[in-house]
């Protein structure tokens, strides 16, 4: 046990949220994709959506090889959009309240109609630029967070570890020479 | 061959997405400034979402194929998610890493954000799209021309 007063700062500063709302947010998105997994026998990802999605407007034969499973990709999405909308409406705008959620400082909340909803104060320029390398990353690399980081990882996948090394190692390279650089928010 | 899947499949999927969107949600991963606050060392609680969610799949990835031998809705065996590697693990690993370094979203957290209200975040989305299509445009043409292709992932 840490009992060194100095060490318990150390730590909490290291954890200004807690842990309990990243650890049980955590297990919910392994039961939703244990849920899936458990009823269809797919391990589902996030990022395949873009491309099946695509398949609808595009013949390239990229997106085409997605037909079969573009339509429970969609449900699957709108389940998250939805998913997140049902957080917002219930623990979000303080009707649910528990010890295990923080609410945190991030971002600006906003009322739409009795909901409270959240908005980001990154910069759209990082959020478009981003997406893009999002886009073409996950899908040359085989996966996302997702894919690689829950699926991959959970079946002990090697090429997910690696996967996941990867891009967590150059993301914190990047996110600390972008807050060097004084980009802010 | 989706018509004729079992009519609670995509109910399933529907319930799976949004107790997997909730989570997101309640994580705080479909908020950019945490998870760019994790890759900055200001708070590390990200990997608690992302290795929690691999610990649960992980234990049903091991345990289901011993106490079922098919799914129930489509029949289909259990099997994990393994897949071959390659070096475009590496280098779309290292692309997808900077975008998500830069942007602080990734494509679930992404559909889970703009739930939670976040309009802002379909600059992201827009983004997610052009560079999936990018990628799928050159690669389609480059497959074409390319008859010693790889296979599909």
């Amino acid at each position: 046990m840490v009992t060194d007063p100095v060490l318990l700062q150390a730590v909490a500063e290291l954890f200004p949220n807690g842990i309990s709302r990243y650890a049980v947010g955590g297990l919910l998105v392994g039961v939703g994709t244990v849920l899936i997994y458990a009823g269809t026998g797919i391990p589902a990802g996030a990022s395949t959506f873009l491309e099946s999605t695509l398949s609808y407007v595009s013949d390239q034969s990229r997106f085409q090889q997605y037909v079969g499973s573009r339509d429970w990709r969609l449900v699957f999405t709108a389940g998250i959009v939805l998913g997140g909308l049902a957080f917002a409406a219930t623990v979000q705008s303080g009707v649910i309240t528990s010890s295990l959620y923080q609410p945190g400082t991030t971002g600006r909340l906003y009322d739409v109609g009795g909901v409270t909803l959240w908005m980001t104060e990154v910069q759209p320029w990082r959020l478009f630029l981003g997406g893009i390398l999002v886009g073409v990353g996950t899908r040359i690399g085989k996966g996302c967070t997702s894919g690689h980081g829950v699926c991959g990882v959970g079946s002990a996948s090697k090429t997910s570890v690696i996967g996941v090394v990867t891009f967590l190692a150059v993301a914190i390279g990047t996110a600390q020479v972008v807050a060097a650089l004084g980009v802010s928010p | 061959m989706s018509s004729d899947r079992h009519p609670l499949f995509k109910p399933l999927i529907f319930v799976g997405g949004l107790v997997f969107g909730f989570g997101l949600g309640f994580s705080h991963m479909a908020r950019p400034e945490v998870v760019i606050n994790f890759l900055t060392f200001t708070d590390l609680g990200l990997p608690f979402v992302m290795f929690g969610a691999a610990i649960v799949s992980g234990v049903a990835f091991a345990l289901l194929p011993r106490i079922r031998n098919a799914a129930p809705l489509t029949g289909d065996s259990y099997r994990r998610r393994l897949k071959p590697f390659d070096r475009n693990v590496l280098v779309g690993g290292a692309v997808f890493g900077v975008g998500w370094g830069l942007s602080g979203i990734c494509p679930g957290a992404a559909y889970a954000s703009l739930g939670v209200g976040n309009v802002t975040i379909l600059w992201a989305l827009a983004g997610m799209f052009l560079g999936a299509y990018a990628q799928g445009y050159w690669r389609s043409r480059t497959r074409a021309r390319d008859t010693a292709a790889t296979g599909a992932d």
